[in-house]
């Protein structure tokens, strides 16, 4: 490794250049003493919005609207203004035995160890595979990330006709990104009763997408000789199956954390989210080394990610100068009608990332309550105006736990 | 048009191993395979285990091959870099009558000459796999059982046999074969001619032995589904987990992979249809129950991959499934066959090719060649020994090897380009996901599977 390569124990490392690592680098490059260094394996900075080619990022963080390869770049070229450095191809294999990282890249293969460790490498759907759908191994499958990356990075052809697993956000997406790839989606198929994106997207889905939603459904086969040829879909209700002709299917959703690196480290990992465990500062349970963004809620939006970036600075800062790791802390568990809640561990002095704590549902709430108990007594309960959809991420104002005790044990959210 | 000492079809792992055998002596040879890549049939998709032998039927040609092919396969693999992990494995009794039939499984063991293997307690069982679930009463442990790559295996043998000069027809679906004074042999691609014909057809063996007059034996296609683990469950397997062989089959197994991951199946299935590699509700369902029951904590990790292989069992004469290997010589047809090699010819295949070769020692003048190349290097996709990301000096020299495509597996665009100009190139995503692992990972190609298409397209070859 070359001398403008090494990394000191001054310095930051970010690992993921997506939006939540470039703006914790952004946030912390003028302010501290040492580099902030954005290792990102891909070719280029920015992560998923790159090739997310539709509006609607930026809104939280930027407050502006813009497409996602735009939002990247902006992000991008605040992280390099603010003094970051950014490597691409630079893909962190695992950790030496003293916790540092193992780094792979065409400029060799090193050893690093930074001050600070800031884990950021988001989320991605669920495969074929582990959703372990029957059928037969043929082509034309995709997740969403495939699916856009094939679409506006590298310009392949998808194919004529489409079938859509999940009716959330980022069906949506790939709805539009299809289109554009001349694909016609010709069905959207949720288990859920009703669609989980927001009612605005159902209806602009349905008029001008002219795309059909079947709910509570789910595909039980695909089948084909080499390329899809078509799907079975059963109705989880009466049992039915029915046939559908496609070449193409978008498997939506399902989202799981890229957390081999978290794992591997020996961090403590939420059995549901399978994310790490942080506090509000965003700390993981190992000194010096942060979680942020997708990888610690699989998922929310990119602006939420990305200013999970700016929240951890404090943090690091802190640690940087020396501050010993905090012992306090109150669990914060998911209870009745949460699948997970995050952060998994909170102080009242530290409130998270947006004064939010993010939770997933499995089902749908039009007008949820929330309720904080601690050792068998409610600490808090708020009614929310907004629904618990599944498929997004839940959020819930950081004002339910005002009322929590240190020194009473944890704290169980539910949800009605 | 020219003919041929020896036409050999199928490229699977036999018929790989034979080509390069008699390419070793003063023969012109011609070699047919169905697919467009060799090895895309059975030999793709088994256990990757390379056996000691020790649960084979005494007495049989394949207790005699497997013990021979585990040594020949064994040393070969050290001179080209075939990937191998000595993990051992243990047999783990749950039944009374699982537990009863170990000694007699390591008596049978010394029968086959496998002498190492040792009846063990509950509490060492535990031992040794932690993550194992309640209801274990005994083991037998086997430590010699390794756990290797089927795919370069079969890459490996099939490249030495064309750089001895074995003439590969790829694409090549046998449909007609006519013997005569030379065996003539049709194809929708083109006829060849040939004095000798080696049938090594795995699944489509009984096809091509009817195409001869014969009507000796029938394939009974045996669907095995599997299931593979993450990665980050590789310390709940650190060694292969046997079911005992009992009156209710052979059951399902649990193997660490070469490439990191955990195994779990495969299931057992009858099948009328040779191509039958989907994957059935019944069988994910039966394999996770077992699952559940054999090693829980594996059950809550990821899945990163499902397959479904098809295994060439054969029946003779209608009755039951053959319990040993068909191998048979027809001086009259110039013809033999290889049938019935079951999961354990990956470990045997070096070995039938061997026995293939001495019974073709009276019939054909056997002229060693002096000219034979050294075998190649393969490229290392395996977790025993490191990979080219890790490896500095490799990097420095060449930085398409640092050059990381495949973040899940770590498959490099050096590596890529590597299988994309190999002496037997991948010609599609399945090739390339044999010779490098290429989007094998957890990710299935939610981050790399574009680009690496891309890469694919523009392969210049």
């Amino acid at each position: 490794m070359t001398g403008a390569d090494q990394v000191s124990i001054d310095d930051v490392v970010v690992v993921g250049g997506g939006p939540a690592g470039l703006t914790a680098a952004a946030t912390l490059a003028p302010h501290i003493s040492g580099r902030v260094i954005v290792l990102e394996r891909e070719s280029r900075a920015g992560g998923i919005p790159r090739h997310s080619d539709h509006t609607g990022y930026g809104l939280r963080d930027l407050h502006r609207v813009m497409t996602g390869p735009a939002y990247a770049q902006r992000l991008v070229q605040a992280a390099a203004a603010a003094g970051a450095q950014i490597r691409t191809e630079a893909t962190v294999t695992g950790w030496t035995p003293t916790g540092g990282l193992q780094v792979t890249s065409p400029r060799g293969r090193a050893e690093i160890r930074p001050g600070a460790i800031v884990l950021a490498t988001g989320a991605r759907e669920r495969p074929r595979a582990a959703r372990l759908i029957p059928g037969d191994r043929v082509a034309g499958i995709y997740t969403t990330g495939h699916l856009q990356s094939a679409v506006h990075l590298h310009d392949l052809s998808i194919g004529r006709r489409a079938v859509i697993v999940g009716a959330e956000l980022v069906s949506w997406s790939a709805v539009l990104t299809l289109r554009e790839a001349g694909v016609r989606t010709v069905l959207m198929v949720t288990t859920h009763p009703r669609p989980e994106s927001f009612a605005l997207f159902n209806l602009l889905g349905r008029s001008v997408l002219k795309v059909r939603v079947r709910t509570r459904s789910r595909i039980v086969s695909i089948n084909g000789r080499g390329r899809v040829s078509s799907v079975e879909i059963a109705d989880l209700r009466t049992g039915a199956r029915s046939t559908v002709a496609c070449d193409t299917v978008v498997l939506t959703g399902d989202w799981v954390p890229e957390n081999e690196l978290a794992r591997s480290a020996g961090l403590s990992i939420d059995p549901e989210s399978r994310a790490p465990n942080v506090d509000g500062g965003l700390r993981s349970t190992r000194p010096g080394v942060f979680a942020i963004g997708n990888l610690v809620h699989p998922v929310d939006t990119a602006d939420v990610a990305a200013l999970d970036g700016a929240h951890v600075a404090a943090a690091v800062r802190e640690h940087l100068q020396g501050s010993r790791a905090r012992q306090d802390g109150i669990p914060l568990l998911a209870g009745a009608g949460l699948r997970w809640v995050a952060p998994g561990l909170v102080r009242p002095d530290e409130p998270p990332a947006r004064s939010k704590i993010l939770a997933w549902v499995d089902d749908w709430v039009p007008a949820p309550v929330v309720t904080a108990s601690q050792h068998g007594a409610v600490v808090g309960r708020r009614r929310l105006p907004w629904p618990a959809a599944p498929g997004r991420a839940f959020r819930i104002p950081w004002t339910v736990l005002d009322e929590m005790r240190p020194n009473a044990g944890p704290v169980t959210l539910s949800l009605r | 048009m020219m003919t041929y000492d020896v036409a050999i079809i199928g490229s699977g792992i036999v018929g790989a191993a034979i080509a390069r055998e008699l390419a070793a002596y003063d023969l012109a040879i011609c070699w047919l395979e169905a697919s467009a890549d060799v090895g895309d049939g059975t030999s793709k998709a088994n256990t990757a285990i390379l056996h000691t032998g020790f649960d084979a039927t005494p007495g049989t040609l394949e207790s005699r091959l497997v013990r021979r092919g585990s040594a020949l396969l064994t040393e070969y693999a050290e001179e080209v870099g075939i990937p191998v992990e000595r993990t051992g494995a243990m047999l783990v009794a749950w039944t009374a009558e699982e537990l009863e039939a170990l000694p007699g499984l390591a008596e049978k063991a010394g029968k086959n000459g496998y002498l190492h293997c040792s009846v063990i307690g509950a509490a060492q069982v535990y031992e040794a796999l932690p993550a194992l679930g309640p209801g274990v009463l005994g083991g037998l442990r086997v430590p010699d059982e390794s756990i290797t790559c089927t795919w370069t295996t079969n890459l490996a043998l099939a490249g030495d046999a064309v750089r001895r000069g074995v003439d590969l027809k790829l694409s090549h679906r046998v449909d007609r074969v006519e013997v005569g004074d030379e065996t003539v042999i049709t194809t929708p691609a083109g006829s060849v001619a040939a004095r000798w014909v080696i049938n090594a057809a795995g699944l489509g063996s009984d096809v091509i032995d009817r195409l001869l007059g014969h009507h000796r034996f029938t394939v009974v296609p045996r669907r095995g589904e599997l299931l593979v683990f993450d990665k980050l469950s590789r310390s709940l397997a650190p060694c292969i987990v046997l079911p005992v062989p009992s009156s209710k089959g052979k059951g399902v197994l649990i193997s660490p992979t070469i490439y990191g991951n955990v195994m779990l199946g495969p299931t057992a299935e009858d099948m009328t249809d040779r191509t039958a590699t989907s994957m059935s509700q019944h069988g994910i369902d039966f394999l996770l129950e077992r699952g559940r029951k054999l090693m829980p904590g594996l059950l809550s990790e990821e899945i990163t991959a499902n397959y479904a292989g098809v295994r060439a069992a054969i029946s003779r004469n209608g009755s039951d499934i053959h319990g040993d290997y068909l191998i048979d010589i027809d001086i009259d047809q110039r013809y033999v066959l290889v049938a019935g090699i079951r999961s354990t010819g990956l470990t045997a295949g070096m070995a039938i090719a061997e026995y293939v070769r001495d019974l073709l020692a009276d019939q054909l003048v056997l002229e060693p060649r002096r000219d034979v190349p050294p075998t190649m290097r393969m490229p290392n996709i395996g977790e025993a020994f490191p990979r080219p990301y890790e490896r500095p000096e490799l990097i420095a020299r060449d930085p398409e090897y640092g050059r990381v495509i495949c973040f899940c597996e770590r498959v490099t665009a050096g590596e890529i380009r590597d299988a994309l100009t190999a002496v037997l190139p991948a010609r599609d995503l399945g090739g390339l996901r044999r010779r490098t692992r290429a989007l094998n990972g957890r990710c299935q190609g939610f981050f790399c599977g574009a680009q690496v298409e891309k890469m694919l397209q523009e392969d210049p070859a």
